[in-house]
């Protein structure tokens, strides 16, 4: 049997299993948890395995069936690309799904809704890689816009949450207003809607190639979050419930990292400047991402902007790759796609990690600022070794997943430099800039989040009543936790499995890829060899360590104080004092705003005060002000809209005259 | 030939802590002392080493782990740094993003450790840390590209080894600023003046030693000797770019490089003693600076 169909019938059983959930949340049902998770987990599973097959093997396989709608067929399709991109979301909704278990609250009558959302959700991002057909694309692009708007807006009851959803929703629809614009342009010069009609891309006229990359950078980079159309992130990330976060953060704005490289393999050989755009814009969504993420003091709205700087970082490895492509040179091309696509994997992993750890905070304390965390490393050791785990991972050091894949583009990129070529060296020395920076702020932001969170004393009576999540919670994150080393360690084997994917990119036929993939290999095999040695002087020092004579003479006593007799946990450095020196440093591209009320007066009477906040540029400077623009030219036809009926009922009497007059003209 | 390539990780491991004697016999000179002996970094970590410790309750597993992590990072990276004119233990493309990448490492541990004591004097000085080693990094990553375009190779080993005389003879300017740019990364990274003061007593002042302040015993000996091994390595980078040695007899070319690393010593003791160290503000355009001239060297390259 095709595999397609159990991969379909997959996707049938967590929808259905999602309504089952809803019907039985309205009864307030103990089963609605079990039976929205469980049917999730069989359709995820459903589904990996025949991706894994074709990752495998490399086999494509296609399914067309009849559908009834205008211009659209039932075309759907499992190749090496879709596969790659299938695999993190079933792994990831799967460990998320049983998180969902025991973090929804289970009294409440929304959660059987809140399955129906999850499952929808996740078999929707399934249809949108498996879609073949333009209009079977943004059928399931809508539908997992749709359902992830209601999961933003889970906890509706709170303001901020409606706004986010709002805003969220806008930006989905935006985003498919121009893919919908991306699919007809190409559908108008192919003479068809389905994606295997579109596969010779080249041959189009030159302006209307630049045309559609245009679409496509805007229509997926909303949804994948690029800058500047990430301004929904940090909106609707910390707004939905945790396990959401982490599928929407970890493999939804992937999708839109699909769409891009799914419009890219129409064309053979892009053009340099589509390169360098994606190159530009990797730079400043990395660079930008991690400086909006070090001002927050909002635990999962660090982690939102976070995923703007991840979301850089691979669009700097598929620019990379485009100008490999470009110039012909076949080994650029291949670690740059490799470091971009194998970074959209490693995301998944530790971005999902850590949205699940902040979700097992917050539902242990109700508290996401970080000023008022601190010391949850002792009442949650699991969790925090899990966070710090994942903090180090995204911080691209090593011996853990980022590093690797951050490796690959900072090889591509050297390997651009020494080229001498004029359209590389710029932008590789751009590149080797902009991800050193990344770098470096990123172990500032996160030294920032794991410290302030989980090490000290806490710093207020929430932190310090805190408890350890429960066990299918902790399951999760520690599962999350193990593939963070894993995927390091194996990265050979692994970037051996992505060579079809890597062919399908390329156009080239998996056995020209071998050279690269040797050289590639090489490498990662001694940074394997580094690691192992990395290990292996960290267990001898240990040793040494515990040998010392003095090893069994240890005390406890109070942190160094200066002498001073009574500190209190306020005392302690906080995120926002972390912070300080760089967001000041970086102040004219953050415009952050801080408001001070000194006291006054020998005895000051008023509380003295200080607020700072670094609210997102691009939308104070450029959305709000078209936004409010629109609304201002839209309220001059709000006199149309009067709620009168019979003066509708004219409306509509005087546009058949008006089109019949224009008929009959 | 390989088993040349593993005499340098030896001499680090011995003769780190000796740097840090010389530094101080340069300072002790200027200012007219007669200075504590040069083996007293050895005698310090011998002394510490037998030593019991003492954790502020406070602290969590993160705090122990810092010092052994720390180093074993800073170990690591030394088996991809070729020495005179020998090529690293390991060597591949792009070796030298994995140093630093490994220095980084042990500095996220360092701040974690840091802030595991919930101390507002070790909050300070890890925010800047991160801060400043945030912004050297570009510094030393796009200095090793100059190196690597100058070279047209990309590991630490060919790239020095193609830097011989007649490429300082061709493009010697740019390999100046590179140096340049490298010297001001040894100092920031190592927390020497003019971005830290080693020796200074007033916690608010500090940066790296304020980050350790509540380390002791065998804990504060792995620090100590992690710094000393770090010191060894940016200086080893320094005297590698400064001082190509091409001789075909190894004893010499060791003796060559082993005197460089020394002079190199004795250039942070004289800039610690003719300098004072800058204000905080004032060292990110340091690092900015460097970061710069590392870019004006890529320039003059590709002219």
């Amino acid at each position: 049997m095709n595999s397609l169909v159990w991969m379909l019938a997959g996707l049938i059983l967590m929808v259905v299993g999602g309504f089952a959930s809803a019907f039985f949340g309205v009864r307030r049902s103990r089963y609605t948890r079990q039976i929205g998770a469980w049917s999730l987990a069989a359709g995820c599973a459903m589904a990996m395995i025949p991706s894994c097959q074709t990752l495998w093997s490399g086999v494509s396989v296609q399914l067309a069936l009849p559908w009834p709608i205008t211009l659209g067929t039932f075309h759907v399709g499992l190749d090496p690309l879709s596969a790659f991109f299938a695999i993190p979301i079933c792994g990831l909704s799967f460990l998320g799904a049983f998180y969902g278990m025991e973090y929804l609250p289970s009294n409440s009558k929304a959660t059987g809704f809140a399955w129906a959302g999850y499952n929808l959700l996740v078999a929707s991002m399934l249809l949108v890689v498996l879609a073949r057909q333009a209009i079977l694309f943004l059928t399931a692009w809508e539908i997992m816009a749709l359902a992830s708007f209601f999961l933003v807006a889970f906890e509706n009851e709170r303001e901020s949450v409606r706004r986010a959803a709002w805003l969220y929703l806008v930006a989905a629809h935006v985003s498919a207003a121009f893919v919908a614009a991306l699919f007809f342009c190409l559908g108008h010069y192919t003479g068809s809607l389905d994606f295997d009609a579109w596969s010779g891309g080249s041959s189009l006229p030159s302006g209307i190639g630049t045309v559609i990359f245009f679409l496509a950078l805007v229509g997926f980079g909303i949804k994948a979050g690029f800058w500047p159309f990430h301004i929904w992130l940090p909106e609707a990330h910390p707004a939905a419930p945790s396990h959401v976060s982490a599928v929407m953060s970890g493999v939804m704005i992937k999708t839109g990292i699909y769409g891009l490289v799914r419009v890219l393999t129409f064309f053979d050989t892009p053009p340099m400047s589509w390169g360098w755009t994606l190159v530009g814009i990797g730079i400043t969504s990395g660079v930008l991402g991690v400086l909006y993420a070090l001002a927050q003091s909002d635990l999962k709205r660090l982690l939102a902007y976070h995923s703007v700087e991840n979301i850089g970082i691979i669009a700097i490895g598929l620019g990379l790759g485009c100008l490999g492509l470009s110039t012909g040179r076949s080994l650029l091309a291949f670690v740059g796609f490799a470091g971009g696509l194998l970074h959209v994997l490693n995301h998944a992993v530790f971005k999902g990690l850590l949205f699940l750890g902040a979700g097992s905070v917050l539902h242990a304390t109700g508290i996401r600022n970080t000023n008022r965390l601190g010391g949850l490393l002792k009442a949650m050791p699991v969790t925090g070794r899990t966070f710090f785990i994942g903090s180090l991972a995204i911080c691209g050091l090593p011996p853990l997943n980022g590093f690797v894949s951050e490796f690959l583009i900072y090889f591509g990129a050297y390997h651009g430099a020494v080229a001498f070529h004029s359209g590389l060296i710029v932008s590789c020395l751009a590149v080797v800039l902009g991800m050193a920076l990344i770098g470096g702020l990123a172990a500032a932001a996160f030294t920032k989040a794991f410290g302030i969170v989980f090490l000290g004393e806490p710093r207020s009576r929430e932190a310090a009543a805190a408890h350890e999540a429960g066990p299918a919670m902790r399951a999760a994150m520690t599962i999350l936790a193990i593939f963070c080393p894993m995927i390091a360690l194996l990265a050979s084997s692994i970037l051996q499995l992505m060579a079809p994917v890597l062919s399908t990119v390329l156009h080239v036929s998996a056995g020209v890829l071998t050279s690269q993939l040797e050289e590639t290999v090489y490498f990662l095999n001694q940074i394997v060899m580094i690691s192992l040695f990395f290990g292996m002087v960290a267990i001898l020092l240990l040793l040494l360590r515990r040998s010392l004579p003095g090893a069994k003479n240890v005390e406890s006593a109070v942190t160094w104080d200066c002498g001073y007799a009574r500190p209190s946990a306020r005392m302690q450095y906080t995120a926002s004092s972390f912070a300080q020196p760089i967001k000041a440093l970086f102040a004219f591209l953050l415009g952050s705003h801080s408001h001070l009320t000194p006291p006054r007066g020998i005895l000051p009477q008023a509380i003295a005060s200080f607020t700072s906040t670094a609210p997102d540029r691009v939308n104070e400077r450029f959305y709000h002000p078209i936004f409010e623009a629109i609304l201002k030219g839209l309220r001059r036809v709000r006199v149309l809209q009067h709620g009168e009926v019979q003066l509708y009922v004219l409306y509509v009497a005087m546009t058949l005259v008006a089109l019949l007059i224009w008929c009959l003209r | 030939m390989k088993l040349l390539s593993l005499i340098h990780p030896f001499l680090a491991l011995l003769l780190a802590p000796l740097l840090l004697g010389v530094i101080n016999r340069v300072k002790a000179v200027f200012a007219g002392r007669r200075g504590q002996p040069l083996l007293q970094a050895y005698y310090d970590i011998w002394k510490l080493l037998g030593k019991g410790a003492v954790y502020s309750r406070t602290t969590t597993w993160v705090f122990r782990a810092g010092p052994v992590i720390g180093l074993t990072a800073v170990i690591s990276a030394l088996m991809v740094l070729p020495f005179a004119g020998q090529s690293g233990v390991i060597s591949f493309s792009c070796d030298f993003v994995v140093m630093a990448y490994l220095l980084g490492l042990a500095r996220f541990f360092t701040i974690a450790a840091a802030l595991d004591t919930g101390s507002s004097f070790e909050g300070m000085g890890a925010s800047r840390e991160a801060q400043f080693s945030a912004l050297a990094e570009p510094a030393l990553l796009l200095g090793l590209a100059a190196l690597a375009v100058q070279s047209s190779s990309l590991s630490l080993s060919d790239i020095f080894t193609q830097l011989n005389l007649q490429a300082w003879m061709k493009v010697g300017p740019a390999i100046l600023l590179v140096a340049a740019a490298m010297a001001v990364v040894l100092l920031a990274e190592n927390s020497r003046i003019p971005v830290d003061d080693p020796n200074t007593h007033l916690e608010l002042t500090m940066i790296h030693e304020v980050m350790v302040l509540d380390h002791g015993g065998p804990d504060f000996a792995y620090i100590l000797y992690g710094a000393a091994l770090k010191l060894w390595l940016f200086a080893a980078l320094l005297v590698n770019v400064l001082m190509p040695v091409q001789a075909s007899n190894v004893p010499v070319n060791f003796a060559v490089a082993l005197t460089g690393m020394f002079v190199a010593a004795i250039g942070v003791g004289v800039v610690e003693s003719i300098m004072a160290r800058l204000r905080l503000l004032k060292v990110p355009q340091l690092l900015v600076g460097a970061a710069v001239l590392s870019t004006l060297a890529l320039v003059l390259l590709l002219r």
